[in-house]
């Protein structure tokens, strides 16, 4: 055991080369691009022995490592915001020939606007694409769960591809002190890469994603279906694997204080520390207070998130993405539909987008309105909890000047 | 592995469903006799998909993946990348295109390619126009030919794929045609035992996209270089060679009267395309001259 002051970039990189990453094509995008810079580093002083691609786009950066997954070595990417999107059309291509790619995604708002900053907006708008999601709360996190990661894509009952999303500056920039693992006990725990069904080798031919017709496609999106359903089951086994040999616990669905919550909090990502830094505080105060926080947002942890808001009458969620057009953010939708037995009052709140500050004022403003919903002090609830007073007057243009 | 249904004589399997007449039959199956067995493909969607398979079947006995339209490049050099981890310097990983997935939505990723010198064998099978979708104008369709996308004829000169390999200074480019299979061989062998990103561009005739008697795909490529049309060259190590000087040119009528893509030009069209084919043929011959060292 060595503790490593690294920031979220450089602990992805550093899983990446601990799991013995081969294939690195990397594609630079703010704030993503000190990784790319780290692991050519890595790459060019043999300290990763890796064939390093200095691609020409995210497009190309998903294809390649795609392929040479395909070909039988473990692959690695990273992106960010827009080059996630440049990638949109390959992620299915990867989930779709099951080949388990792991790729740290680091969180930032797609354009327009333009912002370089932290939100969840970028990787929300994939989440149908058939990848397996985690998202991290901090430093030390992001090198576990990219472990955890490889453990689950690329088990055979799941075989499905994994993003872990790390939030933009919050993580990816900020330095914490981080448990780094020993080479042996990491060659232990994920192991070398073996291939499973579909592969390109001239000694064993086959052609991969050739054209599927309408008598197969519906059980090739089944079999996909599967392993989305397994990646649960499979990632509490390596959790708790992980907790053996690591000693370190991460659920897929961590109940902070819940069980006694009159009102709880459903979050993801770095603001779950804020948020349980203001659960403290406010039970401090006698406020008895919870947070949920969803680790692994894909497959949407059902049955974790059942147990722990079971029974809880107010329920917020906080989404770190607008949802536009939808009745609500993601997370706030698929909470509705996992407690929809359930007379749960569940409120919907958006924040946090292009780089503004989840602030501790924002969770203990969302956690009183919960609880003055609870107690029936209140009706209506600040749905976007960090809006200005002005918001239809930013920017406009002045006429006739 | 491949459960055999069929064993054919080459590596391509036989009663492949392409089109009567099809150049691009004719390359394929050259293509994976040349390389042989030690040999993994990348083809996108389009023409050449057909020598891929249709659901469970495959049509080659080679390892193959069909990737999206635009990064059939990335696909072949992430291959090669792979197999450089795993110690394989010997296998050929071909990448297989057609002119839609090279010189428009592929050209960025072909580019990446060549830049960084990634071992990769591209072919372009150029049948002019979007032919699998059923003839769209592409921007390899020469000027004036009809498609469904430009129905009163492509107002623009065709792309040079060719001079923007030379731009990239790639170590060997060709250009071919189906008229002459041994000069393509040949070309592939080379392309093949070259140390980093080779390209090949061969007119692929097409009696569907182009409108004439499918008995004629040879015939008419022939046609394409007697008139100017297609010019047979080689780039190799940064030297240019001139396969086939003309000194006296067919009439371009001869080539585009078969082809009903050219119906609609009037005497005066013709006229004017046999001038810019001559301009265009003079104009390439002058430059690949200067870089030959023969001027």
């Amino acid at each position: 055991m060595a503790y490593k002051m690294l920031n979220g970039n450089t602990a992805a990189a550093e899983a990446m080369k601990l799991a013995k990453v081969q294939v690195v094509s990397v594609y630079p995008i703010t704030p993503q691009s000190p990784m790319s810079e780290r692991l050519a580093d890595m790459v060019a002083s043999g300290e990763m022995k890796a064939e390093y691609i200095r691609v020409e786009s995210e497009h190309s950066a998903m294809s390649m490592t795609m392929t040479a997954q395909l070909t039988g070595v473990r692959a690695g990417t990273a992106t960010s915001s827009n080059g996630l999107a440049l990638m949109h059309e390959v992620l299915s291509m990867v989930s779709g020939t099951r080949a388990p790619v792991v790729m740290p995604v680091v969180n930032r708002g797609v354009a327009a606007p333009w912002t370089l900053w932290c939100e969840h907006g970028d990787s929300m708008a994939q989440r149908d694409m058939g990848w397996l999601q985690f998202y991290s709360e901090n430093v030390q996190e992001v090198l576990d769960l990219m472990l955890v990661a490889y453990r689950v894509a690329e088990d055979e009952r799941v075989l499905t591809p994994a993003m872990v999303c790390l939030d933009g500056f919050f993580l990816s920039h900020s330095m914490q002190k981080v448990d780094v693992p020993e080479e042996e006990l990491v060659d232990d725990f994920v192991g070398p890469y073996i291939r499973k069904n579909g592969y390109l080798d001239t000694k064993d031919p086959m052609f991969l994603c050739g054209l599927c017709g309408p008598e197969d496609y519906t059980e090739m999106r089944y079999q996909q279906k599967v392993g989305m359903d397994n990646a649960s089951k499979v990632a509490q086994e390596v959790l708790e694997e992980f907790e053996a040999k690591f000693g370190r616990k991460l659920e897929i669905v961590e109940g902070y204080k819940t069980e006694d919550a009159d009102v709880v909090l459903v979050a993801l990502g770095s603001m779950c520390g804020t948020a349980k830094y203001v659960v403290n505080k406010m039970r401090a105060e006698g406020k008895k207070v919870g947070v949920a926080k969803v680790t692994m947002f894909r497959p949407f942890p059902v049955d974790q998130l059942r147990k722990v808001l079971a029974g809880k009458e107010v329920i917020g969620v906080f989404d770190r993405s607008a949802g536009l057009g939808g009745q609500g953010g993601p997370v706030w939708s698929e909470t509705c539909a996992a407690l929809k037995d359930q007379s749960s009052d569940i409120r919907h709140y958006v924040g946090g987008l292009g780089g503004r500050d989840v602030t501790i004022d924002n969770i203990e403003k969302i956690f009183n309105e919960l609880l003055e919903i609870k107690e029936g002090r209140r009706d209506k609830h600040t749905q976007w909890i960090d809006l200005k007073d002005n918001p239809m007057e930013i920017r406009q243009v002045i006429k006739n000047v | 592995m491949y459960d055999i249904q069929h064993e054919s004589k080459g590596l391509v399997s036989h009663g492949v469903n392409a089109c009567a007449g099809c150049g691009l039959e004719l390359i394929a199956r050259n293509t994976m006799e040349v390389l042989g067995e030690n040999t993994i493909v990348v083809i996108p969607p389009g023409c050449g998909s057909l020598f891929s398979g249709y659901g469970a079947g495959a049509a080659m006995k080679l390892p193959g993946f069909q990737g999206n339209l635009e990064n059939t490049a990335a696909c072949a050099a992430g291959i090669r990348a792979a197999l450089n981890a795993k110690g394989d310097k010997e296998t050929t990983v071909l990448a297989f295109a057609g002119d839609g997935g090279t010189v428009d939505i592929g050209l960025q990723s072909l580019s990446g390619v060549m830049e960084r010198r990634d071992k990769v064998l591209y072919i372009c099978y150029d049948n002019e126009a979007y032919m699998n979708t059923g003839i769209q104008g592409s921007s390899s369709t020469p000027y004036q030919a009809s498609t469904t996308t430009t129905p009163t004829g492509k107002p623009t000169e065709r792309k040079s794929l060719m001079e923007i390999a030379i731009a990239h200074d790639i170590p060997y480019a060709a250009t071919a045609s189906i008229h002459n299979l041994r000069d393509f061989r040949r070309k592939v062998q080379k392309a093949k035992d070259t140390n980093g990103p080779s390209l090949i561009h061969i007119q692929t005739p097409c009696p569907t996209g182009w409108r004439y008697d499918p008995a004629r795909s040879v015939e008419l490529a022939r046609l394409a270089v007697q008139t100017g049309a297609w010019i047979l060259y080689e780039y190799e190590n940064g030297k240019i060679k001139v396969n086939m000087k003309l000194k006296n040119l067919k009439s371009i009528e001869e080539y585009i009267k078969p082809q009903r893509r050219f119906r609609h030009l009037s005497q005066e069209d013709i006229e004017e395309l046999q001038e810019t084919v001559k301009k265009n043929y003079q104009r390439i011959m002058d430059r690949l001259e200067y870089m030959e060292g023969t001027v």
